[in-house]
């Protein structure tokens, strides 16, 4: 599905975000990138659609190689990769219908979009997404007047309305609370599994990493120093990705606990 | 360790560190403020001399008269505001593709430095200054009026523009490129929904500006109230050019209140 073949990036600072990184995502598989802050998580996901330019490697999405598509070509690879944001990124102005039409833009035509005329079908699917996610009560509402839960739902909302295959999801839980930031991780899970989508997930918080991805990869001044299974995920390994810290605490015993008892992994 | 808690003074460091630089510069500009008043050589006889010819020449502005000119005053209010929003509809359409090119995170260099230097040279020279030439190029009327606002419009619009789009919310300009938007859906979807509000306020000061302007290039030859005002100055018909005054300050006012609440209905 996903190849980045020996991907590197150096900022016009000098710094080496990524250094050499081969890795590959199989088809439907949801894959945590977990690691410290300036580790390269973004840059990675970030060089996967070209918002930010690798300085040298491949990247193959199926058979196409992304690296160096023309900007026509990238706008067409880029509606087969939704992206979800941190900070939830939806324009805080238009609505949340806009919001999520707003996923449709590669593939409609300049004036259908600028007088916000999408086919029926971009409507319908709109409405059945906003649906699943709960929100089709607020399709007219602002963006701005959103809760922060809410607001990451119209951002899921917005990367599925691309129909992609692929999912790059940059910290989506880090301005959440801990039951919504389940419940956010659930879900996009969940629309995965669904839709047979492979996802990448950068996300700080190992235990959520370990409660929903199939496999962790563990990144540490753009290498990737841990790739394996959530349960491969010890206290020695923690200390390689992050450095020295009492880990014990932090590593899930349980798989996947109700919302109810949101401190029974930390005693 | 050491049982006797000590003291330890803070001050807040000065912006200037060295002490002599600091107190070079307060002393040096204190001396120069005094060189240059002492340069200004005012002649106390002839302000004397002029404060009670200043009070005739008010009392003959009162009582205004608005009849006797009513025909001139009201065509030339008319010509202003045809020149005003003219040229303030014609100043921001052209606005807009040269504040565009001067934003540095939208366009490549060459256009930016480009756009930039438009913008300079049409900030450098005052509304009256261009009015100047454009009666020499066009001959008197309103026409040259409409240039000169035009060409400052220009200037204060573009860099304002530019400003806001630099100034931008990243994240949610990236979300929309994630798409696979292309630039002009881009422009639409990402970045004037967060310009707007903005621009729309300052497209109603840059009216107000303009109709003060108007009666400023009126009085050069570029037609409009300006016009009508210095024929009455001229005529020694200082009632009516009160009256003149009176209408231009009420309309200013009027802008100056509808412009505040269409700002606040906006954002």
């Amino acid at each position: 599905m996903l190849r980045l073949v020996d991907l590197v990036k150096q900022y016009k600072t000098g710094d080496k975000a990524l250094k050499h990184v081969n890795l590959e995502v199989p088809n439907g598989q949801v894959m945590a990138l977990i690691g410290p802050s300036g580790a390269g998580k973004s840059t990675l996901i970030r060089c996967v659609n070209r918002l930010v330019e690798p300085t040298s490697g491949k990247i193959y999405l199926g058979d196409k190689e992304l690296t160096s598509l023309s900007q026509g070509a990238l706008r067409k690879a880029r509606r087969r990769m939704g992206m979800i944001f941190q900070e939830y990124a939806l324009v805080e102005r238009l609505t949340v219908m806009e919001n999520v039409l707003s996923g449709r833009l590669g593939y409609v035509p300049f004036w259908r979009s600028y007088f916000r005329k999408f086919p029926q079908s971009d409507i319908d699917e709109a409405f059945r997404l906003l649906a699943r996610v709960g929100l089709d009560h607020m399709v007219d509402k602002r963006a701005d007047e959103l809760s922060g839960g809410q607001r990451q739902r119209v951002g899921i909302c917005r990367a599925l309305i691309q129909n992609p295959e692929l999912l790059l999801v940059d910290e989506p839980t880090a301005s959440l609370d801990p039951k919504t930031s389940r419940q956010i991780m659930r879900l996009i899970c969940e629309l995965c599994k669904e839709r047979g989508l492979a996802a990448i997930i950068n996300i700080h918080d190992v235990l959520l990493a370990q409660m929903f991805a199939e496999r962790i990869v563990g990144l540490q001044l753009g290498e990737i120093v841990y790739d394996g299974p959530p349960d491969g995920l010890s206290p020695d390994v923690l200390t390689q990705i992050y450095g020295e810290e009492d880990w014990e605490a932090t590593i899930a015993k349980v798989e996947d606990e109700d919302d109810e008892d949101e401190e029974a992994a930390v005693p | 360790m050491n049982t006797v808690t000590t003291h330890r003074s803070w001050k807040k460091q000065p912006f200037i560190k060295s002490p002599l630089l600091r107190w070079g510069l307060v002393v040096g500009g204190a001396f120069y403020l005094a060189l240059v008043f002492g340069t200004m050589d005012v002649n106390w006889g002839r302000v004397a001399d002029g404060i009670p010819r200043g009070q005739r020449f008010l009392s003959s502005f009162f009582p205004p008269d608005f009849t006797s000119r009513a025909t001139d005053i009201f065509d030339g209010i008319l010509e202003s505001m045809w020149i005003t929003i003219i040229s303030t509809v014609v100043g921001i359409l052209l606005s807009i593709p040269v504040g565009l090119g001067a934003a540095r995170n939208l366009s490549p260099r060459p256009v930016y430095l480009f756009s930039r230097a438009v913008l300079a040279v049409s900030r450098t020279f005052p509304e009256i200054i261009i009015a100047l030439f454009a009666v020499k190029l066009f001959g008197f009327g309103p026409f040259a009026g409409f240039i000169a606002l035009s060409v400052g419009t220009i200037g204060f619009y573009g860099k304002l523009l530019a400003e806001d789009i630099e100034d931008m919310d990243t994240s949610q300009a990236e979300a929309v490129k994630a798409t696979g938007a292309s630039w002009f859906q881009w422009l639409n979807y990402a970045v004037q929904p967060q310009v707007m509000p903005r621009m729309i306020g300052l497209g109603m000061y840059r009216l107000d500006i303009n109709f003060r302007e108007s009666a400023v290039v009126g009085i050069v030859g570029g037609g409009g109230i300006g016009a009508t005002l210095l024929t009455s100055f001229d005529r020694y018909e200082f009632d009516s050019a009160a009256a003149i005054l009176l209408v231009i300050i009420f309309i200013v006012m009027g802008v100056e209140y509808s412009s505040s609440y269409i700002r606040k209905w906006v954002q």
